[in-house]
C-alpha cells in the first residue's frame, strides 16, 4: 500500500508532528511506501534547518530528514503557507530580498498540486493535525 | 468504512462533537494524542458513539497519561493496520 501524510502541526507546539512521524516510522516498517509528506500550515515549521533544541528534546525537524535520507522520502513544504511563515530556501530568499535562507536539506518548497498529486497517487492519505 | 482520528480531549469539546456527527455504522474512532482522555472511565461527559463503531486508543499516548482506558488500545503497527482495513481516514483536531 501507498502512503501520503499530511502534516499541519508544528514540531513543538504541538503532538501531531511527533504522531505523523511515529506513524510514518510504522508504515515502513511494515512494509508499505510513503508516496509523499507533504507540510501544509503551521506544519512548515518541520522543515526548518534553524531549529536548535537542549540534547535531550526530540528534533522532529532533524529526525524528518534522517528518515527522509534513509528511505528516500518525498518532503514537500507548501510555499505559500512557508513564505508567509518566514520559512524560504535559497531561491525565494533572492525572490524576497531577503539575507538568508532557513529550509532545511531534504525539504523542497511546493505548491498545493502536489497534495492534489499525492490523493491521487496514494492508496490511503492522512492528515496529523494541530490546534491552532 | 472510515478510520476517523481524534487528537483532541475534553478541553476542546467541540472536536469530538465535530466527529459524533460523521460517524456511521463500521466506522472506526482511533483516539490519539489528547483525544485518549475520552476513553477515560467514569468520565461524567462521557464518549456516546452510534451503535457498531469500534473505540481504539493509541497505546502509547495512554501510556504516557497513565490512562487505563475503556478502549481497544493499539500500537503504530496497528495503527497502520487500521487505515489499510478502511476506505478512508479523517482526522478531527
Amino acid at each position: 500500500m501507498l502512503f501520503s501524510i499530511v502534516v499541519h502541526a508544528a514540531p513543538v507546539q504541538n503532538q501531531g508532528a511527533d504522531t505523523a512521524l511515529r506513524f510514518a516510522r510504522a508504515v515502513l516498517a511494515a512494509g508499505h511506501g510513503i508516496y509523499r509528506v507533504f507540510f501544509y500550515r503551521d506544519g512548515i515549521h518541520n522543515g526548518s534547518a534553524l531549529s536548535s533544541l537542549p540534547p535531550d528534546e526530540a528534533n522532529i525537524p532533524a529526525q524528518w530528514q534522517a528518515l527522509a535520507a534513509e528511505h528516500g522520502l518525498d518532503l514537500v513544504v507548501c510555499i505559500a503557507a512557508a513564505v508567509r511563515r518566514g520559512m524560504l530556501n535559497a531561491e525565494e530568499a533572492q525572490r524576497y530580498d531577503r539575507s538568508s535562507s532557513n529550509l532545511a536539506p531534504g525539504f523542497e518548497l511546493s505548491g498545493l498540486g502536489q497534495l492534489v498529486d499525492a490523493c491521487l497517487q496514494s492508496d490511503r492519505v492522512i492528515t496529523f493535525g494541530g490546534r491552532s | 468504512m472510515t478510520l476517523h482520528t481524534l487528537n483532541q480531549g475534553p478541553a476542546n469539546r467541540s472536536g469530538l462533537e465535530s466527529c459524533q456527527r460523521a460517524l456511521q455504522a463500521g466506522d472506526t474512532l482511533l483516539l490519539i494524542e489528547d483525544g485518549v482522555y475520552w476513553s477515560l472511565p467514569g468520565l461524567p461527559c462521557g464518549l456516546e458513539l452510534p451503535p457498531q463503531v469500534q473505540l481504539c486508543a493509541l497505546e502509547a499516548d495512554l501510556q504516557a497519561r497513565g490512562i487505563a482506558s475503556l478502549a481497544q488500545p493499539v500500537d503504530d503497527a496497528g495503527f497502520v493496520d487500521l487505515c489499510l482495513c478502511h476506505e478512508r481516514i479523517v482526522s478531527w483536531f
